[in-house]
């Protein structure tokens, strides 16, 4: 089995919403993960702070971000255990982060260094 | 796993608290300052908490987070300040002010100031019950324009416009002194009145949106009840008034959204507890020598608790509208009192009272005539309901006459 990486892409991190918007889409996150944790395919995850975030350009500059200049922003990631990137996606759809339009769920498998232990 | 259940609402009614704190403490006019830190803390919340579990004690880590943030600000605007204008008497006391006090005394404190600061006669009524809804009771501008049958962005524009007024007039958070408190009181009552019959009576068919309306205005209502300075014989009353109309919240609405009118009401339906916290609190009304009009509009809805229909029931309600009618007169006020005289002396007597009354662009007016015309002449009660169809706003007004002119053959 290996492991795959979903990752929460939204088109715009510095949108905001109401209090109890939040509240419930962090029960639903919790859920989620509950779900998959159910099935003993949760690894790990972390949220990823929107507060403080900044973009290091190619010429060394600093700015505050990444809101603006750049389209999407990610959110956080979760790691899971998944027979093949199809099982992996279906974990994805799961993710509220996908009611928002234009968000994204990012799929990856994570590389294994295999014969190194 | 052991995952902490999290308390309903918590978010909403954090924010709430925060933003009353925050504002306090840097002033009316950098509200948005305080509304934008209150939404990062919780944004920051939602980032962490799915992964890391729920802190042992979510409002502690709020506040922490909250403060944090709000010190940071003002240390920001201490070093700009202090840059800008070369005064720098400030740095010895430095510490204390960027502390922010998240006490539950200087909370409690700080969102019944934050009443009175919204609830100013110069914004119009709308904008007071947007506002409150927005800093009082937490609630995203999404959930207003919901409320309201209204955009986002016809309700941001509202409540931008009022923060505008009240920082042109340069509103204070503070409580009114004693010599102005009655006056000032009284909008604060108006303004929770509207917003509990913005949720008792919406047209918006978000039975959940509407029950958290009429909740807020409570919960409101009740703070204003507990503080000394505030919790005067009207506040009680209108509590009171609140706890007697939201008994029957569950049983006037029906599973299809529609209105069940009060003689078809299922009983079972009434909240007991409400009715008893009513009764309470109509007694805490009557400490003291005023009579306001939400004394009488207490007692009538007292006595619409009642389901039988006996003589002294409607002799009541019907003194009792005469009475309110020379405090404060109201068209409905007139059309109830209306119909509580055809119970009391009939209907063929209640229709020559009632066609007195003319208000001729009013709905229930036409109501009132196609229920007192029915059984008497059901050709001309048809054509009053028709009227009433005609001028009726809301689908739920609408569903419940007709349902009236089905009835008639």
């Amino acid at each position: 089995m290996d492991e795959y990486a979903l990752i929460m892409r939204h088109e715009d991190g510095s949108k905001i919403a109401s209090p109890e918007q939040m509240q419930i889409w962090m029960k639903q996150t919790m859920d989620w993960i509950g779900g998959i944790a159910a099935q003993n395919k949760f690894v790990g995850g972390t949220g990823l702070l929107f507060a403080d975030a900044k973009v290091v350009h190619h010429n060394k500059m600093v700015t505050d971000g990444p809101f603006g200049e750049i389209k999407e922003t990610i959110g956080g990631f979760i790691t899971v255990r998944a027979e093949s990137a199809e099982e992996a996606a279906e974990f994805a759809k799961g993710c509220p982060v996908l009611q928002g339009e234009g968000n994204t769920m990012e799929v990856r498998r994570i590389h294994k260094n295999e014969g190194r232990h | 796993m052991k995952q902490q259940e999290l308390i309903p609402h918590l978010f909403r009614t954090e924010y709430r608290k925060i933003v009353s704190v925050l504002c306090k403490r840097f002033g009316f006019d950098q509200i948005e300052t305080a509304e934008d830190i209150a939404a990062d803390t919780f944004l920051a919340a939602s980032q962490t908490w799915p992964y890391n579990g729920i802190p042992q004690n979510p409002v502690a880590w709020l506040y922490f987070v909250a403060k944090n943030k709000a010190k940071n600000h003002l240390q920001r605007n201490l070093v700009f300040e202090s840059k800008v204008s070369d005064e720098l008497k400030r740095s010895s006391d430095e510490a204390d002010e960027t502390e922010v006090d998240l006490s539950p005394q200087n909370i409690n404190d700080s969102q019944l100031q934050m009443m009175f600061a919204i609830c100013q006669p110069s914004i119009p009524p709308e904008a007071q019950i947007g506002l409150s809804l927005r800093i009082l009771c937490g609630f995203g501008i999404g959930e207003i324009a919901d409320a309201f049958l209204s955009n986002k962005e016809t309700i941001n524009k509202r409540l931008f416009r009022a923060k505008e007024k009240l920082r042109e007039e340069n509103s204070k958070i503070e409580f009114p002194g004693a010599s102005e408190i009655d006056e000032r009181l009284a909008t604060v009552l108006t303004t929770l009145y509207l917003l509990f019959n913005e949720g008792y009576y919406s047209s918006s068919q978000d039975t959940i949106i509407r029950k958290d309306l009429c909740d807020e205005a409570m919960r409101l209502c009740t703070m204003l009840v507990e503080n000394k300075l505030t919790g005067k014989p009207e506040v009680n009353a209108l509590l009171a008034l609140m706890c007697f109309q939201a008994s029957r919240f569950d049983a006037r609405i029906d599973q299809n959204g529609e209105l069940v009118l009060y003689d078809d009401q299922d009983t079972n339906l009434w909240d007991p507890e409400l009715i008893s916290k009513g009764a309470y609190f109509l007694n805490c009304a009557t400490t003291g020598n005023t009579l306001s009009k939400y004394h009488i509009q207490a007692a009538i809805a007292y006595w619409g608790t009642q389901k039988a229909d006996t003589q002294e029931k409607w002799e009541s309600i019907l003194q009792l509208y005469n009475q309110l009618l020379q405090i404060e007169y109201s068209p409905v006020a007139a059309l109830n009192r209306t119909y509580a005289l055809s119970k009391t002396i009939g209907k063929e007597a209640a229709i020559i009272e009632a066609e007195k009354l003319k208000l001729i662009n009013n709905h229930f007016y036409y109501a009132l005539l196609g229920e007192l015309y029915t059984s008497i002449d059901n050709h001309i009660a048809r054509e009053h309901f028709q009227n009433a169809l005609a001028l009726a706003r809301t689908q739920t007004d609408k569903q419940a006459i007709q349902k009236k002119i089905d009835s008639l053959t």
